[in-house]
């Protein structure tokens, strides 16, 4: 349904999407991730029309992005990254005027803007001027825009942008129930999201794909390393040595300080080895007081961490990873 | 056609929810109205004169030719005034809201969209000749001008104005700053304007050149009651070469990004 071929787009001498090719089936929703300036909203803009690729072609449900633009534009539904809205509109004067300019007949065109507004929920806002909304209506109207004419197929840049956990929750549901009808694409930073909304993941970093799977492939680990986390009571000495000795274990890590009784240790094991019936035994044969022992599966951020910022310094990485910690 | 009626009728409706309209067609109908009652009363000190001195009485002094061209030819002045305030916004403020985004994702060409702006933003100008044409009918009314000069005027304020219109699009299309888009239309269309004050005093091939391309001796003989084909052809060339412009920029500007 959306195919793209070996797109690149320069900016000057800037590059932003380097020869970039993936393929949406219909019916799917793909998750776009990448850090910023990785070149999502590019490439979302390229696949609207918004602007033509330096190199390469987009094909949009059959037609040609830059050969057939208004055909392949009919087609399409776009939510920017902040949506466009006429602040002097009313929401229903600005869903009216969305549908003329995407030729909506004038018969069944209010009926459309209800039931439109219906499934965004913003009919209490449908008198109210666009300008004065608060950031989850306008990211909601703004929506509706995108998906008023029905369209084959729908771009959405960071759909969850400003709203609050309710209507995300909402908006996760609205976008997974216009799915099977309509072919998504949709970017995001917020990972969770991916996880529960998207069929496949396109995975970029400055330019270009680092990654396309589907999310359960992605949080499985890329090299399949399991995170074990174990809490010991050592009575003061440093398990990490007695640890990394146990076969199968590829690095353990102490992240208690030097006094405290009992240390937390989070252990990686390689990949396919199941090295939690040693770990206990060890820890239990020397004496000390096993805890708590936890298998972590890789998260999506680890995998998203691990792909974007595997060109940088180690230092960075800690420091971000240490970032996402605290955070989480 | 159904396009660019959508965009003409969301441009004029803009100009008529912000105070654009009000502010524009307002001042320009109390300038309109001085300048009226001026040219009237300075027309109407010249009859007594001519009276006076025995120059054939008050009906010898041309109404057409003492007033009305006067005032056609201060009218198109204030029009270089004020049409470069109606199109400063129309590509600017889209591109500075990121409206521009949708348009330009909408199944729209970009000519659709160019002619939607141009025709809004021509409407709202129909509207200050039309408040305008309330003097006129008081004119008629009370003296007798000749009817042909008065609406040969007319047209090439129309032909003049829309040419206006099509170079302040072309300015607004490459910024998204309004003063900018305001200042830099308002500057070229003075330079047009007074281009023919070089003519006198450069050789005779530039010479002709130059009062070729002023506005302002084209619109001399619209005003005395001349329709030339000339300066209709100008006045086309103008808003057609004005557009194609746009477009050219509207793509480079998509470019860009």
């Amino acid at each position: 349904m959306i195919e793209v071929q070996n797109v690149t787009k320069r900016y000057g001498t800037t590059i932003a999407v380097d020869n970039l090719s993936f393929k949406v089936e219909p019916g799917q929703i793909l998750g776009f991730l990448g850090p910023n300036g990785a070149g999502k909203t590019t490439t979302m803009r390229v696949l609207t029309g918004y602007m033509p690729p330096t190199e390469g072609k987009v094909i949009v449900a059959g037609f040609d992005v830059f050969d057939n633009p208004v055909e392949a534009k009919r087609r399409t539904g776009y939510l920017p990254e902040s949506p466009p809205l006429y602040p002097d509109m009313t929401v229903r004067e600005y869903l009216e005027f969305v549908a003329r300019i995407n030729g909506i007949e004038r018969v069944g065109r209010q009926s459309r803007i209800d039931q439109t507004m219906g499934r965004t929920s913003i009919e209490d806002v449908a008198d109210r001027h666009c300008g004065k909304l608060s950031k989850g209506y306008r990211q909601r109207v703004g929506l509706a825009q995108a998906i008023l004419h029905n369209p084959d197929v729908l771009i959405l840049d960071e759909p969850t942008a400003g709203l609050d956990p309710n209507q995300i929750i909402g908006t996760r549901e609205l976008i997974r129930s216009l799915a099977g009808d309509h072919t998504i694409i949709l970017s995001t930073h917020i990972l969770p999201e991916v996880a529960q909304t998207c069929e496949r993941v396109v995975i970029i970093n400055k330019g270009r794909v680092v990654a396309e799977d589907t999310p359960e492939n992605l949080t499985g680990g890329l090299d399949g390393a399991t995170t074990i986390n174990i809490e010991i009571d050592t009575f003061g000495s440093d398990p990490t040595a007695t640890l990394e000795a146990i076969s199968g274990v590829v690095s353990a890590k102490s992240n208690s300080d030097d006094n405290a009784q009992t240390c937390s240790v989070e252990v990686k094991t390689s990949k396919g080895m199941d090295a939690r019936r040693d770990l206990a035994h060890t820890i239990v044969s020397k004496g000390w007081g096993l805890l708590e022992m936890t298998s972590a599966k890789r998260s999506l951020e680890e995998t998203f961490l691990d792909l974007t910022t595997s060109e940088d310094s180690e230092d960075t990485f800690d420091s971000v990873d240490e970032t996402i910690e605290s955070i989480s | 056609m159904k396009n660019i009626y959508a965009i003409a009728h969301k441009e004029l409706r803009s100009y008529f929810v912000s105070p654009i309209a009000y502010v524009v067609v307002g001042f320009f109908s109390i300038l309109f109205g001085y300048f009226f009652v001026a040219s009237l009363s300075i027309m109407v000190r010249f009859s007594t004169q001519a009276g006076m001195y025995g120059m054939g009485g008050p009906q010898s002094i041309n109404i057409n030719e003492f007033m009305l061209r006067p005032l056609l030819s201060n009218t198109a002045i204030i029009l270089l005034f004020f049409l470069p305030f109606l199109t400063a916004r129309a590509y600017a403020e889209e591109k500075k809201s990121g409206t521009i985004e949708l348009l330009l994702t909408s199944p729209l060409s970009d000519l659709e969209i160019i002619l939607g702006k141009f025709l809004g933003a021509l409407s709202l100008f129909i509207l200050m000749l039309a408040v305008t044409a309330v003097h006129m009918i008081i004119l008629v009314v009370y003296g007798e001008p000749e009817l042909g000069p008065m609406l040969s005027g007319y047209l090439g304020l129309f032909l003049m104005g829309a040419s206006f219109i099509s170079l302040g699009l072309l300015v607004s299309s490459a910024t998204q700053n309004q003063v900018v888009a305001g200042v830099i239309t308002f500057a070229l269309l003075l330079l047009f304007w007074v281009l023919s004050w070089m003519a006198d005093s450069v050789g005779p091939t530039t010479q002709s050149l130059l009062s070729y391309l002023s506005i302002l001796e084209h619109f001399d003989d619209f005003s005395k009651g001349v329709i030339d084909t000339k300066h209709i052809a100008y006045y086309i060339s103008f808003i057609t070469f004005g557009l194609f412009l746009t477009t050219k920029s509207v793509d480079t500007e998509r470019w860009r990004g």
